[in-house]
């Protein structure tokens, strides 16, 4: 039940530049089970949907990363060759995209789509993938599955289109399953309903389950785990309890202090804001990368910062320990 | 954010309807599509209007109509009590400004940040070359852009400080209402609350109104004074930001409501049995356009119309409600 599906340790991505190296990604670990979710949050350049597209093993050739552990399975994903990588991407792990219409062939049908993501995978003839279609598109909430097989990707809403990138995603009974932002696009009343049939299916088909996401809000509601990155690195990390109680980091505090949370924060006092903007990333980075916006900064954060920990699981990365203390 | 009573509001849209005829294919008859089905809204000076709905519901549509984008089927927009006709754009524009959604697209790339703030000032043919440098220095420090910046070019700009030039081009023609569409989804959180101290702000020092639109719930009960709650064309609830948020009528309004996620990790993701999908507007439900998706829908709904219901300074279009016999309060039908 509890076997350890996903185990990465020390992963990198770094950018070639004309400028120098930039490290989009900075060293950081993470472990998932199965049955876990665990939320990847952070804001525009943290470098989460790289880390994401790292695993599922979806990034460029000129991107280079690199790991001291990578392991999907008890498998190195290191060391394996490009086809044994397409082998197992959209068989035991898959991913569902942000935007729904671009991530959907707009030529095919949504039937040749499913089924496509089967036959890829297994030896079963179109007629057995067509009825595994069907049957899924029923279990993610699509009524008349039948004839929405015949339809194309125009004909459908976006929320519709992404109950089909899940079911796709679901084809070949995946293991783990990375959704990056998939409900960003759509409307908040269909936000809600695909994020209920994500956290329903995981429990269902017993997945590992990784969001990435920017919207705090999704993140406490859905995530077993959540790892809170700022510029290419876990600045913290925890059970969602943990994170949200006793949030620990600067930075996910400012973050929490910045959204506005009815019945919590007063309408029209000013909300918290992090000043300033996300450094470079660009050549060597050192210390703490987010102390020139953080106001407990003192020449200290410019060395090595410890990964201190809090309780249980709760770890954070901060010159400063004092700060759970104050939170209790 | 006290509701003085008796005021003229600077902004009245009466019975407010837009319909599209739309192509069904080569040689069939275009079909009427209403995108806005007698919308009429009073905005006060420094009233915060939310606007919320999913998308299709007519909100940007609404938004076009005031910006003199488009024109009306039928209905009346009334500035200061003065009645706004096809022809008076200009005017409109002179006192409506509008604030986008994505700053990526809405700034000319090849401008400098000068031109672009100037450049409401020079179509109104307001002022000189002096007078409106003059006037972008005092925009570009009123929404806190250093003052080197107004030779930059939005290449060299954050997403929130892209945010800030839209914000300067729209104040710098000193507008009564400015129209935000959306100013705050296309950026991270912690530039969000930046914008929307922002915009607290200006409101407070210049004497702004501002009809908000967006779908984050949260933002509007934290910035509006008054929400309007928008479903298929039509206004189906509007109150007071507060009485809104705490006591919500409209079992759409409801809905809406639940689906806002607090960062608390002891909740799980709401379930809104709002289980059809959003109806397709050329062929509207029939009764309440809601009731598909209604979870209190009774037979009535879905044959007629729902009744327009006023309590004090809010309204209901809804079945469950009837007004009481001294027109003051809603009661349970």
């Amino acid at each position: 039940m509890s076997e350890t599906i996903l185990n990465v340790q020390g992963l990198t991505v770094d950018i070639p530049l004309a400028a120098g190296t930039l490290q989009a990604v900075r060293g950081i670990d993470f472990e998932l089970k199965r049955g876990e979710t665990l939320c990847i949050v952070g804001e525009s350049g943290s470098g989460k949907s790289l880390t994401s597209l790292a695993v599922i093993g979806l990034l460029g050739k000129r991107l280079k990363v690199g790991a001291s552990k990578l392991e999907f399975e008890g498998r190195d994903l290191r060391s394996l060759t490009r086809k044994q990588m397409q082998a197992l991407r959209g068989d035991r792990m898959a991913m569902i995209f942000q935007e729904p219409m671009t991530s959907l062939n707009p030529a095919y049908t949504i039937g040749d789509q499913l089924a496509e993501a089967l036959q890829l995978h297994r030896k079963v003839s179109k007629a057995e993938a067509m009825a595994r279609a069907a049957d899924l598109l029923g279990k993610v909430g699509i009524t008349a599955a039948e004839s929405r097989l015949q339809q194309y990707p125009h004909q459908l809403s976006g929320g519709l289109r992404q109950r089909v990138m899940i079911a796709m995603a679901l084809m070949c009974e995946p293991d783990l399953i990375i959704a990056d932002e998939p409900t960003t696009a759509l409307d908040v009343t269909i936000q809600a309903q695909i994020l209920r049939l994500l956290a329903d299916l995981k429990r269902e088909m017993n997945l590992a389950l990784i969001l990435v996401t920017h919207d705090l809000g999704v993140v406490a509601r859905i995530a077993d785990k959540v790892a809170v990155m700022y510029a290419g690195e876990i600045v913290e990390s925890g059970t969602a309890k943990e994170i949200f109680d006793a949030p620990s980091h600067p930075y996910t505090r400012g973050l929490l202090d910045c959204i506005p949370v009815p019945g919590k924060t007063r309408p029209g006092e000013p909300l918290g804001s992090i000043p300033g903007i996300v450094p470079s990333l660009i050549g060597d980075v050192s210390g703490c990368a987010f102390r020139s916006r953080c106001v407990l900064a003192r020449e200290t954060c410019s060395g090595r910062i410890p990964k201190r920990s809090a309780s249980g699981e709760h770890t954070y990365r901060c010159i400063q320990e004092t700060l759970v203390s104050e939170v209790a | 954010m006290s509701e003085p009573k008796a005021r003229e509001p600077v902004l009245e849209l009466t019975g407010i309807t837009k319909t599209y005829q739309v192509k069904q294919g080569m040689f069939a008859k275009p079909k009427p599509l209403q995108a806005l089905g007698g919308v009429s809204l009073r905005l006060h000076k420094k009233d915060v209007l939310g606007l919320v709905g999913e998308s299709g519901c007519g909100k940007s549509t609404l938004a076009k109509i005031l910006l003199g984008l488009e024109n009306p089927t039928s209905g009346e927009v009334l500035v200061d009590g003065k009645l706004i006709g096809p022809a008076d754009r200009q005017l409109l524009a002179r006192r409506i400004q509008p604030i986008f959604q994505d700053p990526y697209s809405s700034l000319n790339p090849r401008k400098s940040i000068e031109e672009i703030v100037s450049l409401p000032l020079v179509v109104h043919k307001i002022g000189d070359s002096v007078s409106r440098q003059k006037a972008v220095t005092k925009m570009l420090d009123l929404v806190g852009l250093p003052a080197r910046s107004r030779r930059g070019y939005p290449g060299q700009l954050s997403g929130g400080q892209r945010q800030r030039v839209a914000i300067a081009r729209a104040l710098v023609i000193n507008p009564e209402i400015v129209i935000c569409d959306e100013p705050t989804s296309a950026l991270d959180v912690s530039i969000q609350s930046q914008i929307l101290n922002l915009l607290a702000d200006l409101r407070e020092e210049l004497g702004l109104t501002y009809l908000f639109i967006s779908h984050n719930l949260a933002v509007v009960e934290h910035l509006a004074t008054r929400v309007a709650v928008m479903y298929l064309g039509r206004i189906v609830e509007e109150a007071l930001a507060g009485d809104l948020f705490a006591g919500p009528r409209h079992p759409y309004t409801k809905a809406l409501l639940d689906s806002v996620l607090t960062p608390d990790p002891s909740l799980s993701v709401p379930d809104l049995h709002l289980g059809a999908q959003y109806p397709n507007p050329i062929s509207p439900p029939s009764g309440c356009h809601f009731h598909p998706r209604c979870a209190a829908a009774r037979d009535i709904c879905s044959t007629t119309p729902p009744p327009h219901l006023q309590s004090g300074t809010s309204h209901v279009d809804c079945h469950l409600f009837r007004e009481s016999a001294d027109g003051r309060s809603l009661l349970p039908a």
